[in-house]
């Protein structure tokens, strides 16, 4: 680990003060990615801002009829927070879905949107990557790709965005709050994290020296009919092969609205709510949601491990949607 | 000698120890003026170091030295000097001996530094410049050029019997198939680590992870010129090996070459993605064929193995013994050949050859079984062998049948529906399956010392370890049986290079080994209490023979009437001794030549697979044991159910990913290596059934480290295979083989 300083924030605006002061500074919150990444050499910050005495811890009601999640409420409170079961279990379900119980009582909801991919190679100092070192190459093309994406790549990277829990914002179409030198404004959750394209090393829209302050969930949270299915190589511990988020609104057999994100398939959730639409209106079955699956796929591309990837998303976008379907909600 | 200590549930004597963070491992003897190790490691897998810049490093204050090839000390240059106990033929690697690389994350230098932080961060500024060369880590590439080696250091394979190529072509039903286990690393939690420390009078103690400390200290004098007596080594307690620690690894010479260097103490711990960059289960592909009678009689069986190793030694092991001690056969052949990689020599790991042959061997049988239309279990019940065919020689015991028995009646294997992908359980599949593996029970010589004080207390050593498995709980309990004292008065001692001769603890023969030395000092003391207490006056033991003498209690009295008794207090004040000492060797008996000596398994395995996604659970996992007399149920137990997680790893998760660009494994950390997690593990039943065995020692026991992963994976394949009705012949089963 390179040396490095540090320094506390007591307040939002001395926070992003600080970090606009020094090159190369990170906000550090929950640390459980950062701090491995530092200890590899993968990142090396000269300064820390620890923001970990700043507010932005409660969970409440927002203005809109939904929930403000607090930037540094940790992944656990908000998994287990009886608004967030009650009205977003899909949420709470992929929260729970991710890492173990140690990590998420640690991590902070902000900082769960900024983990970096989880590829081989973008931890391995002494192999090519352009996400770590822009221009030395990518490894995983013609390396080692099970785990990598399938969709949004580049010839630059192929490399995934790990959340769980971010599968599930982009369903829930919520919104970021962020601050920096420049005022506050908001991100969409599908405007937050970037496909690589030829700047891979850049994975979200946060500009520098920008700070994430809050989440906002929208009223409406699909807790009647909802699933989460995380496809993985063990029944825990282990990032997604393929995730899904899905939530409908029905009217008995009729669908009004259908959301559908994808995880591990991508450098960000993906959705697609042309396909979404095709829903619309439409009887809930497994041939509908067949063709929604196929619409999602649609252009994936397999780098030969992950290959099998395609068709694995399709089954389990089925069966995220069936799920959805089968449970007895209220409508 | 009747306190029934052995067969007891015992808790490990050790354990509070452990959880109190009491028992120290290598890594944490902390001594005064520390300095810590940091290794750097190649970035290529074959060529040369152009040049090693260390300025850097060296310029970071706080650092001592940076130790490469070119600067370091003189140290022994012939390869006789780096055999360790556990060396396959070949030339064993030295660590900074050259500029040359061999293998991808070979050690190149080694940073010392006041703290862990400034080595670590120094190590990052070492700058090496190679001349690469082309490697070869591609297995499947270079297996045509895979040899037999003029030595194995496995068992030779057996010499052919009968016919095999006219008896497979003859037989009415045959299977054809070739099995793959992949490259697999050892993950035990305590990473490996040692502290060497040097002090004024020249002398050096070493606290090292190491499975026999022994090793270590033959290793180390060895290559670097040092009398044995300069020399201690200690290993009291060790996190995990498996097999890791059986050979002194890399961490342990480079600790010491600072130590001498430095003239101060230095610790080196390896990372985990430093456990990647040294021995691993060998890759292995076997090609099966078998041939059957319409009946289910087997006719013929030929094993072709092709195993990795590296280009400096021809590490083998037993993969092909196996189809000659479990099923009876007239026509079997085998040959065992090996491909060379620029990768680092291969080594031991849990049942090393059974896990991987036994899987092979267990899923063509679960085919040729389908094949016939018969009930897996069936046919190794008609195809059972009383006999080891590859030495012809009788077992000195085999309670398989009973395993089936107990295990099939406790699994309700009865209520098998016999066609694949017949079971369910909503979109889940159900399959169950079965297998069989053995693993020998060896003894070796070893040493062990008894001393008995006058307050009743007895300290039993012997330079053996403890692994995790539990060495320190069965001596205790064995000495305590012998010589009826309770637990608590018994103390053993190991992982000391002062304490008597042991071998490796390795090969599950340990409690044999071991144990058999420690039962044999404390009877050599209860013959001194004996005779000590007749030479006094009046003694109510007076005319008495040993075998007419029980110990209880701390007292020695007669069997028939227990009121001619003496405590062993009043034995030696009478006979005015402090302290009784006996120090023995024991060795395996003639006799035991004259028989096969092997534990015996079977595993029935319930799995459920996730119809449309491939998802594998192991819902139920029932195992049957035959490993002779259990000396500690509990611990026995813990065995076995470790064994069969394992065997849930094998067959689901472990593989060590080799990016042939880079010649380098690259899932080298817990998060992308997979091992099973809680959630993983369901059920697991372990049965022992009875088994009496005379000839493997006098104890009567058989190891247990090995023989509960070896029949786990093939069952599981097994099991899939009957959910589904596809066939995985390459380990490990992950869910997209199943789509």
């Amino acid at each position: 680990m390179k040396p490095f300083t540090y320094s506390r924030a007591n307040e939002e605006r001395a926070a992003v003060k600080e970090i606009a002061a020094s090159k190369g500074a990170k906000f550090i919150a929950g640390g459980t990615n950062l701090l491995d990444l530092m200890k590899m050499n993968v990142m090396q910050p000269a300064h820390l801002v620890d923001i970990t005495h700043l507010g932005m811890k409660a969970i409440e009601e927002n203005q809109a009829g939904g929930l403000r999640l607090g930037a540094l409420v940790t992944n656990a409170d908000t998994a287990y927070h009886p608004l967030v079961e009650q009205r977003y279990p899909l949420l709470s379900h992929a929260i729970l879905a991710g890492a173990s119980a140690q990590l998420r009582n640690k991590a902070t909801d902000g900082g769960n949107l900024l983990q970096r991919t989880r590829c081989d190679y973008f931890y391995d100092t002494q192999t090519a990557c352009n996400k770590r070192e822009p221009g030395t190459g990518c490894s995983a093309i013609k390396g080692y790709n099970r785990n990598l994406a399938i969709l949004g790549t580049s010839e630059y990277c192929i490399a995934t965005y790990p959340s769980d829990m971010a599968v599930a914002l982009a369903a829930l179409e919520a919104k970021v709050n962020v601050t920096g030198p420049d005022g506050d404004r908001v991100i969409p959750m599908g405007d937050f994290h970037r496909l690589p394209g030829d700047t891979p090393h850049i994975d979200t829209n946060l500009q520098e020296n920008e700070l994430i302050t809050s989440i906002d969930l929208p009223a409406k949270g699909f807790a009647d009919h909802y699933a989460y299915v995380k496809v993985r190589d063990r029944a825990s511990y282990a990032f997604a092969l393929v995730s899904v988020a899905a939530g409908l609104e029905l009217d008995g057999d009729t669908i009004k609205e259908a959301r559908v994100a994808l995880g591990g398939v991508a450098q960000k959730p993906w959705r697609l709510p042309e396909a979404e639409a095709m829903l619309q209106g439409q009887q809930a079955s497994k041939e509908n949601f067949g063709k929604v699956a196929a619409a999602y796929l649609q252009g994936a591309k397999g780098y030969g491990d992950n290959d099998f990837k395609i068709e694995l998303a399709k089954r389990a976008i089925v069966r995220a949607l069936l799920l959805a379907t089968e449970m007895e909600g209220k409508s | 000698m009747s306190t029934n200590q052995i067969g007891k549930p015992t808790n490990r004597v050790d354990g509070r120890a452990k959880v109190t963070g009491e028992a120290k491992y290598a890594a944490e003897f902390h001594v005064p003026d520390l300095a810590h190790g940091v290794v750097v490691n190649s970035a290529i897998a074959k060529g040369k170091i152009k040049k090693i810049d260390t300025s850097k490093a060296m310029a970071v204050e706080g650092v001592f030295k940076v130790i490469t090839h070119e600067n370091r000390k003189d140290y022994a240059c012939y390869d006789k000097d780096f055999k360790d106990m556990d060396a396959p033929p070949g030339s064993p690697f030295r660590p900074l001996y050259n500029g040359n690389i061999l293998f991808n994350m070979q050690p190149v230098a080694l940073v010392v530094a006041e703290t862990l932080e400034l080595a670590r961060y120094a190590a990052t500024l070492v700058e090496v410049a190679y001349e690469e060369e082309a490697h070869e880590t591609d297995f499947e590439a270079n297996r045509g050029e895979a040899y037999v080696p003029e030595k194995y250091n496995s068992t030779t394979p057996p010499k052919p019997w009968g016919n095999p190529e006219e008896a497979l072509a003859k037989a009415d039903v045959k299977v054809e198939v070739e099995y793959a286990h992949p490259t697999e690393h050892h993950n035990p939690m305590e990473m490996h680590a040692t502290v060497a420390v040097w002090e004024e009078n020249g002398k050096l103690t070493v606290y090292d992870k190491i499975q026999g400390v022994e090793n270590t200290l033959q290793y180390i004098t060895s290559s670097f010129g040092l009398p044995k007596e300069k020399v201690h080594v200690l290993s009291p307690f060790v996190g995990g090996a498996f097999g890791s620690g059986l050979r002194p690894q890399y961490q342990s010479f480079l600790a010491v070459l600072a130590a001498l260097e430095l003239k101060r103490p230095v610790r080196v711990m390896l990372t985990r993605p430093q456990m990647f960059s040294f021995g691993h289960r060998p890759r292995t592909t076997q090609r099966f064929a078998l041939g059957a009678s319409k009946d289910g009689k087997l006719e013929a069986l030929i094993q072709d193995v092709f195993a990795e190793t590296s280009t400096f030694e021809d590490y083998s092991e037993d993969v092909v013994i196996w189809p000659g001690l479990l099923y009876k056969c007239d026509n079997m052949k085998f040959s065992h050949k090996l491909v060379a990689l620029d990768e680092y020599t291969p080594l031991d790991m849990r049942a090393p050859g059974g896990t991987t042959g036994i899987f092979a061997l267990e899923s063509a049988v679960d085919e040729l079984a389908y094949k016939l239309g018969m009930d897996p279990l069936v046919f190794r019940l008609k195809n059972y062998t009383d006999k080891d065919q590859n030495n012809d020689l009788p077992f000195s015991s085999k309670e398989l049948r009973a395993c089936y028995i107990q295990g099939a009646e406790k699994f309700g294997w009865e209520q098998r529906s016999k066609e694949p992908r017949s079971m369910r359980n909503g979109h889940q599949l159900v399959g169950w399956g079965v297998a069989h593996g053995a693993w020998e029970a060896q003894q070796a010589k070893a040493s062990a010392k008894a001393v008995l004080t006058t307050d009743g207390k007895l300290t039993i050593s012997s330079a053996t370890a403890d692994i995790g498995t539990g060495t320190y709980t069965v001596m205790t309990q064995i000495a305590a049986e012998t010589l009826g004292l309770p637990l608590e008065d018994v103390t053993f001692k190991l992982g000391d290079t002062s304490l008597p001769f042991a071998p490796l603890e390795g090969g599950s023969k340990t409690v044999s080994t071991v144990g058999s030395a420690v039962k044999k000092v404390c009877e050599k003391i209860g013959e001194k209490l004996l005779r000590l207490a007749q030479q006094q006056a009046n003694s109510p033991l007076k005319d008495a023979e040993l075998k007419d003498v029980t110990f209880t209690d701390g007292r020695l009295h007669l069997k028939s009437d227990t009121a001619k008794a003496v405590s062993f207090k009043e034995i030696m004040q009478l006979g005015q001794r402090e302290q009784l000492e006996e120090e023995v060797s024991s060795k395996p008996s003639e006799e035991q030549k004259k028989f096969a000596r092997f534990a015996h398994s079977v595993a029935f395995v319930e799995v459920k697979v996730d119809e449309d996604l491939g998802a594998i659970q192991v819902s139920r996992i029932v195992t049957a044991i035959a490993g002779g007399r259990i000396i500690n149920p509990k611990t026995a137990k813990s065995q076995i159910m470790g064994a069969a997680v394992w065997g849930i790893g094998v067959a689901l998760e472990e593989e060590s990913v080799m990016d042939n660009n880079y010649g380098r494994f690259m899932n080298h950390d817990l998060e992308k290596y997979h091992v099973p997690v809680n959630a993983d593990v369901h059920d697991i039943d372990v049965i022992f059934v009875e088994e009496q065995d005379t000839i493997v020692n006098a104890l009567g026991a058989k190891g247990l480290g090995e023989i509960g992963i070896v029949s786990i994976a093939p069952a599981i394949v097994n099991a899939v295979f009957h959910a589904t009705g596809k066939r995985i012949r390459h380990l490990p089963i992950k869910l997209d083989k199943l789509l």
